[in-house]
């Protein structure tokens, strides 16, 4: 009994270990990458032979500088944005399927989940074209609203299903306690709806965050285009150097928020997702 | 403390079904009124009615004489405790029963209210668990913590919907009768819905027996049981529930499956001119003919019957006989086991006998049965024939001045015990 037990636990260490190389290598080596100087880049070592920080300093002061910190600042405004705008849109949805009875509550759901395994791809061409006649080419919303289009699906989802799990008894609870339509929702229902709709607004931004074919292909300057698009755009000091470098620094900068807001939430995130999963 | 006066309310939803029709009660002072009935009998409804969730279509409800029909429910000063407990998962219990005193802003300071709210969980035996959250408690805590949000305010009233369903029966049995002592110690007007018979024998004043939105009887525990005022009421309360022989009268006998059954002239009367009657026989009415002592036996009348089987309990045990009925009657009993949210009603007479009975299945048996409190139904109506309206008035009667004097003693203790230096 217990050497079957320690014999289990041996396996599954073996075999996490084995997923975490999986996953974390590719991310080692960017993280090794960003730190070589353009020289060692093809020396087929893994670590860097002389570490130096000068990718950084090429992205953040250097030459690449006006590159990636204006795409830093369109990927972080337009994630911000299209991640407000979906949770408030589907935080009303979410409620309303919830909460009320009405005919096409199974439509918006199911459209909803059409939309969101509508291949990407496929819409790209024909909205490069229709941006392009109605001047959304190249601009923040012209991104913001197809990202809505990724978000929104995925936060409805999430939402109505935590939002069906809110006991709403409690409304009525607080009301018999004395208080007003307003008090009951504020103090009893607000305080239990807020993790999920925080939950769903950090996937909502991961996917936004994480976008790159509608960000390559609907942006062509600085105005509007993110840093997973801007990332193909550098080049190296000269037409010689490779600038897979700089590409390594400025992708381990991006990443740093993401990771920083799973590993704060991690929870949150997985019960979110799981809620959805399972409830859904 | 007040009064609630139920007057024709009626419920209708959207689709014309009533789900409360025309129901009336007047609830005094302090009284503890249970209203029960199968699933669907719009029990619960009524109870939402008076506390403001569920409008009203028609009919008027008067708080202390006031008109409240269309007043909020923050606005008529009733508490409720909800079927599953309704705690506020964010919030600890001492916040939890402090949120209605914290609604009420301005009302009490913050001195009052942790006074209040630790004298409330003093008297429910909550004041380790103030600073828990709801997740942590047992069903039994979280009973109490919903019952603490009830008594913290001054509530004129305490409305309950089922709040002892979601609980175990030994920890049932234990909550039922700390809300019973704790009612009659605060004297306190209180609404309960279950659909519970022993709930609803042992906690009420008075019991209003509903079916289908409409208001059946409404009388003590004991009138219902021994003078119910037609076949659903008789059949609802009590458990094994009642048994219903269809019999036809001939002269002063009546003609029932199990055999002839002589009866009295007053019963005999009222089941003259009806060709068949429902005869109903509550399981305690027969026993072992061996086991009766003669000077009562001549007060029933003895037949032999075949029991199934029988089951032995310790202190009773409980024989089964079955007998096949007109299809009529199969049909009129099937209705009534529909109504009463059982399973089809299978053709059998459920007797209670002594524990020392030696009756065994299989065999036939004398068998005695106590005429004396046996009723007639007309099967059509359902109405009982042989109902003796003033003794259940008698009896109701009793058990208001039972309540008045236990909830005057329990006042008097109250006083007694606070004027005395703790």
């Amino acid at each position: 009994m217990k050497a079957s037990r320690t014999k289990e636990r041996v396996t599954w260490t073996i075999i996490s270990v084995l997923v975490l190389i999986y996953a974390l290598f590719p991310v080692a080596s960017i993280l090794a990458t960003s730190f070589k100087l353009p020289s060692d880049l093809t020396s087929g070592k893994f670590m860097p032979t002389t570490w130096t920080g000068s990718n950084y300093e090429q992205i953040l002061v250097g030459s690449a500088q006006e590159l990636f910190l204006s795409s830093l600042r369109n990927s972080i405004g337009i994630a911000l944005i299209a991640t407000f705008i979906a949770v408030v849109l589907a935080t009303l949805c979410a409620y309303a399927i919830a909460r009320l009875d009405f005919p096409g509550k199974k439509v918006i759901l199911t459209t909803a989940l059409a939309v969101s395994i509508f291949p990407v791809i496929s819409i790209v061409t024909p909205l490069f074209n229709l941006w392009r006649n109605i001047g959304l080419y190249d601009t923040w919303p012209g991104l913001i609203i197809p990202y809505l289009s990724l978000t929104l699906p995925i936060s409805i989802w999430t939402l109505a299903a935590f939002f069906r799990q809110i006991p709403w008894e409690l409304e009525q609870a607080a009301q018999v306690d004395g208080a007003t339509t307003w008090q009951a929702f504020r103090k009893a229902i607000v305080p239990l709806a807020a993790p999920g709709v925080f939950t769903t607004a950090i996937i909502a931004f991961f996917i936004a965050w994480n976008d790159f074919v509608y960000g390559i292909s609907l942006t062509s300057t600085e105005a509007a285009r993110p840093v997973p698009a801007a990332l193909a755009f550098f080049t190296g000091a000269s037409q010689f150097e490779s600038p897979v470098g700089a590409i390594s620094a400025a992708a381990i900068i991006v990443t740093i928020p993401i990771v920083l807001l799973v590993l704060l939430f991690q929870r949150q995130i997985v019960s979110g997702l799981t809620q959805g999963a399972v409830k859904g | 403390m007040a009064s609630i006066t139920l007057q024709n309310l009626v419920k209708q939803y959207g689709d014309g079904f009533p789900a409360v029709n025309d129901v009336s009660i007047d609830i005094e002072d302090g009284e503890f009124i249970i209203l029960v009935g199968p699933s669907g009998c719009g029990k619960s409804t009524l109870l939402r009615m008076i506390v403001g969730l569920e409008d009203i279509t028609s009919g008027d409800l008067l708080i202390d004489g006031q008109r409240v029909n269309e007043k909020a429910p923050r606005d008529r000063n009733l508490a409720m405790v909800f079927q599953n407990y309704a705690l506020y998962p964010h919030l600890t219990v001492f916040e939890n029963i402090a949120f209605p005193l914290r609604l009420a802003k301005g009302k009490h300071t913050e001195d009052e209210i942790r006074k209040l709210v630790t004298d409330a969980a003093k008297t429910l035996e909550l004041t380790d668990h103030l600073e828990r959250k709801p997740g942590n408690l047992s069903g039994g805590q979280r009973q109490r913590v919903a019952m603490g949000r009830a008594i913290v305010r001054q509530a004129d009233a305490f409305l309950f919907d089922e709040p002892l369903s979601n609980l175990d029966a030994k920890l049932r049995g234990q909550m039922r009768s700390e809300i019973s002592q704790m009612q009659r110690r605060l004297g306190v007007t209180s609404v309960y819905v279950t659909h519970d018979q022993t709930e609803a024998m042992t906690l009420g004043d008075r019991v209003a027996v509903l079916k289908k939105g409409i208001l059946q009887q409404i009388a003590s525990p004991r009138e219902l049981y021994e003078q119910p005022v037609n076949l659903f009421v008789a059949g609802f309360i009590g458990s094994p529930s009642m048994n219903f022989l269809p019999a036809t009268l001939e002269g002063s006998v009546l003609k029932t499956p199990i055999g002839n059954i002589p009866v009295t002239e007053d019963k005999a009367r009222a089941a003259e001119g009806k060709s068949v009657v429902l005869v109903g026989l509550r399981p305690e009415f027969f026993e072992d003919a061996s086991l009766v002592e003669e000077h009562k036996k001549d007060k029933g009348s003895t037949f032999t019957a075949e029991l199934t089987h029988t089951e032995w309990l310790g202190n009773e045990q409980y024989g089964y006989i079955n007998f096949d009925p007109d299809p009529e009657v199969r049909e009129l009993l099937n209705s009534l086991a529909a109504d009463m949210d059982a399973d089809e009603l299978r053709p059998q007479i459920v007797v209670t006998l002594d524990a020392a009975s030696r009756i065994r299945g299989g065999r036939s048996a004398e068998l005695w049965l106590d005429t004396r409190k046996m009723h007639l139904f007309d099967p059509e109506t359902g109405e009982n024939l042989t109902r003796d309206a003033e003794a259940g008035a008698a009896l109701t009667q009793e058990a208001n001045a039972a309540r008045a004097e236990e909830i005057s003693e329990a006042r008097e203790r109250e006083a007694s015990t606070a004027g005395q230096p703790a």
